[in-house]
């Protein structure tokens, strides 16, 4: 397997500091425009995702990061989620998830490992590193972003429970909370909760990541406070937010994909444009903020990292 | 009072039009500018095909003639936003690529479906004319009963696109049934037998 080294990120690529500081004053304001009630505020976001926003410190920046490409702005970030606990419109996540709280928050690791456990997420944090991934996310409805994680590599943290020689998959649910989550309640056509799973390769890849903030701050709530997976070579399908429960399997779980559309969804769901879905074509993509759309790459531009990890595979049939 | 209820009406109509610039211009078309227009523009286009076919009913249960005047006008609407919806699909979206238009036409039953209903709507636009009423004679009436038809597939492409949430193009689907039922001849029969019947004056 190859890593690429990378140079460090150009400063002139990374959202003009200034800007990003005073991201919540123009919250504030557009919040408080909202109430006086004219138009222009009610689309934008209430002040509800304020609340976990502290600034993470001793970040380090990764080798891993994509360096050559524009950072998509907070705000598109920010508001343009599909987070269907929430509900299936795009800005559900950022209007709808004021009330979801996510602290305390434990998780819990379990199955095929010497070491289970339950952990306040502080303290399972804490022995940790905290690194700042810029990754490509490639949407399985044929858009894209470039977002700059804050995270600690999956590997490490898969490590530290001793998964053993029947650990084959790793799956990571996502909270069950359809009173605060109201997308819970009402698509009653998804499987809750969200399910997804890698093969336990895949999980132990050094791009796959567990991300716990994003902009140098803890994640907000729409973008899958307070821990979500990253793996940046396949669909965000498989980025499942606000995780409770990591589970070492033997056989390969149905995910909540599969299981509400198995022509549809495939387990791997791997960046392909090769592989078209039914509803959309995978050849091209738009990048928020850009209007002419963009070829696709395969593995979303991560081939060189993690081809070899289906060498042999028809990805045509296991897509 | 006459005179001004038909303009008021085509203002009415273009409200939806005026609003979605209104956004472009305050920056609230989402992160994703062409998704929101396609989607925006595509609702529309349904809103005003089952505005159209309300009018029938509408007639059956109140008795009177009075709103059959204003359907010319809103089936154009719906061609109008239809036309947007498309236009959209086909500039902005795909940027004139006829080998990804033509692959999801044929690939993407959503897509087959919603491309037919355009299709089956173009004619009845351009035939709606007073000259072409005139000039069609009885075809002209068979010509736009295609309306049913082709927004039965109009709210099938929206079922079949957005797949997991699909309680919107489903309670389009019920409104469109009520619809169909309520313009059958035995509707009006029930609705005499009920109410009396308007006597002309």
């Amino acid at each position: 397997m190859q890593i690429k080294k990378q140079d460090p990120i150009k400063s002139s690529e990374i959202t003009c500091k200034t800007d990003y500081l005073s991201r919540r004053d123009f919250l504030a304001r557009t919040a408080g425009v909202g109430m006086v009630g004219t138009l222009a505020g009610t689309t934008l976001l209430p002040g509800s995702n304020l609340a976990y926003g502290a600034a993470l410190s001793n970040i380090s920046k990764s080798p891993l990061s994509t360096t050559d490409e524009t950072l998509t702005d907070l705000e598109s970030i920010s508001t343009y989620n599909n987070f269907l606990e929430f509900g299936n419109d795009k800005k559900d996540a950022s209007t709808k998830s004021g009330g979801f709280t996510t602290r305390p928050w434990t998780i819990t690791f379990e199955g095929e490992c010497n070491k289970p456990g339950v952990f306040n997420l502080e303290d399972f944090i804490k022995p940790h590193q905290l690194e700042e991934r810029i990754y490509r996310l490639r949407c399985i409805e044929a858009w894209s972003m470039v977002i700059p994680w804050v995270g600690i590599p999956l590997a490490d943290v898969l490590k530290r429970f001793e998964p053993n020689s029947n650990a084959k998959f790793v799956t990571f649910t996502t909270v069950y909370r359809p009173e605060q989550m109201p997308g819970q309640k009402k698509n009653t056509k998804l499987n809750w909760p969200y399910k997804e799973a890698l093969r336990i390769d895949e999980a132990m890849h050094p791009l796959s990541l567990l991300a716990v903030g994003m902009y140098g701050e803890d994640l907000m709530n729409q973008n899958g406070a307070p821990i979500r997976l990253v793996v940046p070579w396949k669909y965000g399908i498989k980025g499942p937010k606000s995780i409770v429960k990591i589970s070492f399997v033997s056989a390969q779980p149905d995910t909540i994909w599969t299981l509400f559309d198995p022509k549809e969804f495939g387990f791997y769901s791997n960046v392909n444009p090769e592989v078209d879905h039914p509803r959309w074509s995978q050849r091209k993509e738009r990048r928020i903020g850009n209007l002419i759309k963009q070829d696709t790459l395969m593995f979303n531009g991560y081939a060189d990292q993690v081809a070899s990890l289906y060498t042999g595979m028809d990805l045509k049939k296991y897509f | 009072m006459k005179v001004i209820i038909k303009p008021a009406v085509f203002i009415l109509s273009l409200l939806p039009f005026f609003a979605l610039i209104y956004y472009g211009f305050t920056s609230q078309l989402t992160a994703n500018p062409i998704e929101f227009i396609t989607h925006y523009t595509g609702d529309w286009a349904l809103y005003f095909l089952l505005i159209t076919l309300a009018i029938s009913p509408l007639r059956v249960i109140t008795g009177s003639n009075a709103y059959t005047r204003f359907r010319r006008m809103l089936g154009l609407f719906a061609f109008f936003y239809a036309y947007l919806h498309f236009t959209t699909y086909f500039v902005l979206d795909q940027f004139f690529d006829f080998q990804a238009i033509i692959e999801d036409i044929v690939k993407r039953p959503y897509i087959t479906v919603g491309f037919t209903a355009f299709v089956l709507l173009l004619p009845l636009a351009v035939t709606s004319t007073q000259k072409m009423i005139m000039r069609l004679g009885s075809r002209w009436r068979q010509l736009h009963s295609m309306i049913y038809p082709l927004t039965g597939l109009a709210i099938l492409h929206y079922y079949w696109l957005v797949k997991a949430d699909t309680r919107t193009p489903i309670m389009l689907g019920i409104i469109f049934t009520s619809l169909m039922i309520l313009r059958h001849p035995w509707a009006k029969q029930i609705r005499n037998r009920v109410l009396p019947v308007r006597k002309k004056a």
